[in-house]
């Protein structure tokens, strides 16, 4: 059981037909918890191709995260309402079980509804009901699956959230933004020249991002339902690195208008002038806003790349690095407890975890080229860019490294991700 | 979401390609005057240009103009003492030619976090600008930006390739606005 699910291998033919990208990204699971919860999802009631296609993707949700061993629940015929054995799903192993049904609206629409059941204390832990259009039933499953996994976690799912990425296929530059699973992949932008960087913005509406479309580059923010552009730093010089700040109406860039690349401070809607943060000698780059709004950044000041940290006003820098001679990209985690990076041990580049009280730091994978780290908005996750046989693909870590899965697509290079933000 | 941005460039291009053939009735060319003895005629190539508009003097694989990449060394963005008769030569070129401007394009190999590449490439071009700027090339002649490690020369992953990818790249643009950048 543990075998199959360590070498699980989903491939999901992703629709809409995309230049270059075409489109199959497929997740391989390489890792999982230590301690998973055994949890039965029963078979939905009611309309037999939906029903499927929602308790498959429940299914696959929970089961990628690595926290829960799915305990076969066969087809008991139950539905949200039906009352529930505790004692003979206990014996099945089962801690929890979910069950639900899905139903047509008089609208045509559907309506999933569902129920998750503790089988240790004999009780229900909640349900909730979601109507959705036919092309949204996953969407519907993703509900679900954040439903359960909080119930039982206590922490917030991100089956729900979107990554975004940029694809490198036939001398194209695509960048995509696709569920947290992979699929339903979009292209948002195409260029034959290079697109880097991509960050969420805080509400999940816009994206910002480098490109070099006009032979250098230029910082964007593209609002992603109209696909209108904005150009929010195209001073003399390169413009990079873009960090939104925590109410999205800022952003923190890297300008080298000055000489040395450095760190400004620019208006989202790409008003008004680049307002300086801090002056160094060196290079200052890949500015970060952490939740208590200071600014994680790498800088070269002291001789070789380290991670700094600086108030959002620009003063009382610190240096936060200090093992090894080039640490680069900091990332905040969501929750203020941790710091993801990139390190390099031994010429080989790899993330690592700082935790912020006591500055302990933990390498969690064994590769050579991670690249780009970004968290889930929960914290848990850690999507990387990283490179096997010579391609690059994505891998998601857990922040105890323990859990691993890996995106990855056929025709191409994958790269550069920005895992978004909570669906309001 | 967004629309996909789906390109059709491609039959267009391919409708862009049409041949005229030229007629074959043996009069290939136009009649050739023959003169001999003291009347010999000496081409003078008066800064004619190519297809990118630029003079020949930039882009004639014999002129030393026509040498536009100066390499670094692993982690430097010092210039070597083998390419500063070139950024000389260059640096010249854009006093004698005041209405020329020049790209300067930093890049850096694939190793490492690609914002950082980013300014470790500026830092290459901004050396290059440094210089030509010493040498009596204006301000506002010059502009340098970096591609990082986004556009590699040499896509391979070894020393080699690495080598040639730490690199500075001078692009021109004449007056007129026609040019490589």
């Amino acid at each position: 059981m543990s075998r199959i699910f360590h070498r699980l291998c989903l491939f999901f033919v992703l629709l809409g037909a995309v230049v270059g990208a075409q489109a199959q990204l497929s997740i391989e699971i390489t890792g999982a918890g230590a301690n998973r919860i055994p949890l039965a999802i029963a078979d939905f009631a009611g309309d037999s191709v939906a029903a499927r296609v929602i308790a498959g993707t429940v299914r696959s949700d929970l089961e990628r995260s690595g926290l829960f061993k799915l305990v076969e629940a066969g087809s008991p015929g139950l539905d949200e309402n039906s009352p529930i054995d505790y004692a003979n799903w206990k014996s099945r192993g089962a801690d929890a079980i979910a069950a639900g049904s899905v139903q047509r609206t008089a609208d045509g629409r559907l309506e999933a509804r569902f129920r998750l059941y503790d089988t240790q204390k004999s009780l229900t832990l909640g349900g909730a009901a979601y109507i959705t259009g036919n092309e949204q039933l996953r969407t519907a499953g993703h509900r679900i699956a954040d439903f359960i996994y909080e119930k039982l976690t206590g922490e917030k799912g991100v089956f729900s959230t979107r990554i975004a990425y940029v694809v490198k296929a036939r001398g194209q530059f695509l960048l995509q933004i696709a569920d947290a699973d992979g699929q339903g992949a979009a292209t948002a932008l195409t260029s034959t020249e290079p697109i880097i960087s991509p960050v969420w913005s805080p509400d999940g509406s816009r994206l910002a991002y480098v490109s070099f479309e006009k032979k250098k580059p230029i910082v964007y923010v593209h609002s992603l339902a109209s696909g209108r552009r904005t150009v929010v730093a195209n001073q003399k010089g390169s413009n990079s690195a873009p960090a939104w700040s925590p109410d999205g109406s800022r952003l923190a860039v890297v300008l080298s208008k000055d000489g040395n690349s450095q760190i400004y401070l620019v208006n989202a809607d790409g008003s008004g002038m680049p307002q300086r943060l801090a002056a160094s000698p060196g290079i200052d780059t890949e500015p970060r806003f952490a939740a208590d709004g200071s600014l994680y950044f790498t800088s070269d000041r002291g001789g070789s790349p380290q991670i700094y940290r600086m108030t959002a006003g620009g003063s009382d820098v610190q240096r936060v690095s200090f093992e090894g001679n080039y640490n680069v990209s900091p990332r905040p985690a969501p929750d203020g407890k941790t710091l993801a990076f990139i390190t390099r041990r031994e010429g080989r580049f790899q993330l690592a975890v700082m935790d912020l009280a006591s500055r302990q730091v933990q390498v969690l994978t064994d590769s050579n080229k991670d690249e780009s780290p970004s968290f889930a908005p929960n914290s848990r996750m850690i999507l990387i860019a990283t490179e096997i046989g010579g391609r690059g693909i994505l891998s998601a870590v857990s922040s105890d490294g323990r859990i691993k899965q890996r995106l990855s697509v056929a025709a191409g290079d994958v790269r550069e991700p920005a895992w978004g933000p909570f669906l309001k | 979401m967004n629309k996909l941005i789906i390109p059709a460039l491609l039959s267009a291009l391919i409708l862009g390609c049409t041949t005229t053939p030229l007629p074959e009735d043996g009069t290939t060319g136009a009649p050739v005057e023959t003169r001999s003895g003291g009347n010999t005629v000496t081409t003078v190539d008066a800064g004619s240009l190519d297809a990118s508009g630029l003079p020949k003097a930039l882009t004639d694989p014999k002129s030393k103009l026509s040498q536009r990449s100066i390499y670094f060394d692993l982690d430097r963005y010092d210039i070597k003492a083998e390419y500063q008769d070139l950024v000389a030569a260059h640096a010249k070129f854009l006093v004698d030619n005041r209405g020329f401007k020049v790209l300067i394009q930093g890049n850096t190999d694939e190793r490492g976090s690609r914002e950082y590449n980013l300014s470790l490439g500026q830092k290459r071009a901004d050396a290059v600008k440094r210089s030509l700027v010493l040498l009596g090339a204006r301000e506002d002649q010059v502009e340098s930006v970096s591609l990082g490690e986004e556009k590699p020369k040499n896509p391979a992953s070894d020393e080699t390739a690495w080598a040639e990818n730490r690199r500075s790249d001078i692009l021109y643009r004449a007056a007129d606005g026609r040019g490589e950048f």
